[in-house]
């Protein structure tokens, strides 16, 4: 995908002008939450088993090398083919060559982000493939030609009429009301089963791999990801090596944590653990089965101080507390991933250079790491990546030398207490009165939308310095 | 007094107040006295080096964490009238310093407090240094760096009800950030506006007539907001509230 997000501030402001997604997006922002801590609060000891998957994803991701190699000889003792990409354009070539080995035109694709990272889509539509999205949140955008603006709910951002609107386009279904959200759902689903029954070749992602069976594990809602992956004749399941985990208990204590995360709910309604093609004695399943495993700088942010942002489980929970997000929208972050693990991993997935917003687009309110099921010190992370910024000469000079002015000034008390006595003297002269500044040279941005208040008068360190010589 | 036993606490007094509201400072320095404490104001403090570090200008934010640990860190007792102030030393110099100077932060971390946290859980003052004027309604803001850093929630709460005998009502969200986050304020101005006025709208609808906080770069950031919107609500700092100093017009007012 085009990467956009130096675009970001001017994008977050057009998000807020658009009044009704604006309150679709504040309504969300209030329903979420609510619904993730009533699902933590009946789990029982959360933080327990937070821990203990942090310990494991840790662990996997410490021992990464050993656990791919067992997961790649176990997964091909099943029968499955198992394939390196280094890069995004690697796997998109791995999966078309893949599709015209067996000359496939349609494919069926269930969701992940890791196709979006990669831009496969795209890529296989020139290669002269057909590829349908059958999550229905992707199936949307899909069909309304946009990303995803949320990493778990893809279409978050469309209200029910849009959807409505959309789907009178573009299915020639004649005259119908499609009034209630689950006439939506309806025609979306036997829209849908005729290309789950047609397509040539599944796509799916993977929210675990497991080390010690060569299985790896989906969860969904719809169901659309076993459809994927069971009803054409081959399947290729897209994901990235940071995914592995040593035993299948592993998987599901991730997945205990990442539905509760993720939407409030206790289970999902499918979590599907996938072998490898059919044997001899069963009657369904695919014929072949591949499995693509993306580094795109994993190893790299591996070696890096950023290694914790591996432990991501991909629940959507710090965009859902992020107030930034909230206010900005999904497709403002200019990429696949968005909220504070997408300021995180966009600059690391480019370049800190064309992503520079995104750092900043933080208050350290630290919310998101409160409730991140990974336990990731995400304003932490957030805080390097301004720091490596700064060490490029990377964004605003003008913030960078204030800042260092600043801290130079402050590091000289005697100096620091001469000058901004007389600032805050004149200040107070100035707007004591009415006790507050419309505008302020050099506080544009802070003026730009609020008032700056008056400071109350001398300083205190003035005022009491008076105080105890009149004692004296 | 000399009560030998009385315990000497430093005020760290946060170069928002020092500059822009010194009535903060002599509020907590009358509490604390209040409280029995023996309070000293140590002369060359300046900034703790928080903006340069939020910034992730490390190098700046090192020079001034090490300028403060050694104006600082005799003191039996370190307290600020700022969650985000106190967290900076408690939380962030550990990880900002390495080798002797992360332990002598360590060791320094382990005496700081924010005001009403000292006040509640170190001392408990339980009684007003000031005959209490009649207060309107209050809603508190949570600043998220006190919140979440050092856990101060009931604390303030709790000393309003106590020592001032006024009515605390809770707003809605009150766990969302208001916008501030430092420099955040003036590099996105419109997000952070649009988050300061839903924290407005929650604050309002309370019915409450006051705002109140612990921390003076929200409430700097909040009474701005306010001005600019016309929404009436008057914001002070808690330790004002507290003991009685509300002399001076509220934040962001004229004489």
């Amino acid at each position: 995908m085009e990467l956009q997000s130096q675009h970001f501030t001017r994008k977050a402001v057009a998000a807020l002008a658009d009044e009704a997604a604006a309150a679709q997006r504040d309504a969300m922002a209030l329903f979420t939450p609510v619904v993730r801590e009533a699902a933590v609060q009946q789990f029982g000891d959360f933080e327990a088993l937070r821990q203990h998957v942090k310990r494991i994803r840790r662990h996997s991701l410490d021992n990464l090398d050993y656990y791919l190699a067992r997961f790649e000889l176990e997964a091909t003792n099943n029968g499955n083919q198992v394939h390196y990409a280094d890069s995004a354009s690697e796997l998109n070539s791995i999966v078309l060559d893949i599709c015209q080995q067996h000359d496939a035109r349609k494919v069926a694709k269930g969701k992940s982000m890791v196709t979006e990272e990669t831009g496969l889509n795209d890529y296989l539509k020139r290669g002269g493939l057909e590829v349908i999205e059958t999550d229905l949140g992707e199936y949307i955008i899909q069909q309304a030609g946009e990303t995803p603006s949320h990493i778990v709910g893809p279409a978050l951002h469309k209200s029910k009429e849009q959807v409505r609107e959309l789907f009178l386009e573009k299915h020639a279904l004649g005259e119908r009301e499609l009034e209630s959200i689950s006439d939506l759902v309806g025609e979306a689903r036997s829209v849908l089963r005729d290309h789950f029954l047609q397509a040539d070749i599944g796509i799916i992602g993977a929210n675990a791999l497991i080390a010690e069976t060569g299985y790896s594990m989906l969860v969904t809602n719809e169901g659309n990801g076993d459809l994927c992956a069971n009803l054409p004749r081959v399947l290729i399941i897209c994901t990235t090596l940071d995914r592995i985990l040593p035993r299948g208990e592993d998987a599901t204590a991730v997945q205990r944590l990442l539905v509760r995360s993720a939407t409030g709910q206790p289970q999902t309604c499918y979590t599907s653990f996938y072998s490898g093609p059919r044997r001899e004695t069963e009657l369904d399943g695919p014929l072949e089965t591949h499995i693509v495993l993306l580094d795109n700088q994993r190893s790299d942010i591996l070696a890096s101080d950023y290694r914790e942002m591996l432990q991501c489980i991909r629940c959507g929970a710090c965009l859902n507390h992020c107030p930034i997000f909230t206010a900005s929208g999904g497709h403002s972050y200019g990429w696949v991933y968005p909220g504070p693990m997408g300021s995180v991993l966009t600059p690391l997935l480019n370049s800190l250079e064309d992503t520079a917003a995104l750092p900043n687009a933080c208050t350290s309110c630290g919310r998101c790491a409160e409730v991140c099921p990974a336990d990731i010190p995400l304003p932490d992370l957030l805080r390097d990546l301004r720091h490596q910024q700064s060490q490029e000469n990377i964004g605003s000079p003008r913030w960078r030398m204030g800042l260092r002015l600043h801290a130079w000034v402050a590091a000289r008390p005697g100096l620091y207490q001469f000058l901004t006595t007389r600032v805050m003297s004149i200040l107070n002269k100035l707007g004591r009165r009415k006790g507050s500044f419309h505008k302020l040279p050099f506080a544009s941005g802070w003026t730009d939308q609020r008032d700056f208040p008056s400071p109350q008068g001398e300083s205190f360190m003035q005022q009491y310095k008076a105080r105890r010589d009149d004692r004296e | 007094m000399s009560d030998s036993s009385a315990p000497r606490v430093s005020l760290f007094v946060t170069c928002l107040a020092d500059l822009m509201r010194p009535s903060v400072a002599f509020a907590s320095i009358r509490l604390l006295e209040q409280a029995g404490c023996i309070v000293d104001v140590p002369q060359r403090q300046t900034c703790c080096g928080q903006p340069s570090y939020n910034a992730g200008e490390y190098a700046s934010a090192s020079v001034l964490a090490k300028q403060f640990i050694e104006q600082f860190e005799d003191a039996q007792y370190v307290v600020a009238p700022s969650g985000s102030c106190a967290g900076m030393v408690c939380e962030h110099y550990p990880k900002l310093l390495d080798g002797e100077w992360r332990q002598r932060a360590l060791a320094l971390a382990q005496k700081t407090y924010e005001l009403t946290s000292f006040l509640s859980d170190v001392v408990q003052l339980d009684k007003a240094p000031a005959v209490m004027t009649e207060l309107p309604t209050i809603t508190y803001h949570d600043s998220c760096a006190g919140l979440r850093e050092l856990g101060i929630r009931e604390q303030p709460r709790e000393l309003l009800r106590k020592l001032c005998q006024v009515e605390v009502r809770e707003m809605q969200q009150t766990e969302v950030c208001c916008g501030f986050g430092g420099t955040f304020c003036a590099k996105m101005p419109e997000i952070s506006a649009k988050m300061t006025d839903d924290k407005l709208r929650n604050a309002t609808a309370t019915g409450a007539a006051m705002l109140a906080g612990g921390d003076l770069g929200c409430l700097l950031s909040i009474a701005g907001r306010a001005r600019r919107q016309g929404i009436d609500i008057e914001v002070r700092h808690v330790a004002e509230i507290l003991a009685g100093e509300l002399y001076s017009p509220a934040i962001g007012e004229g004489e």
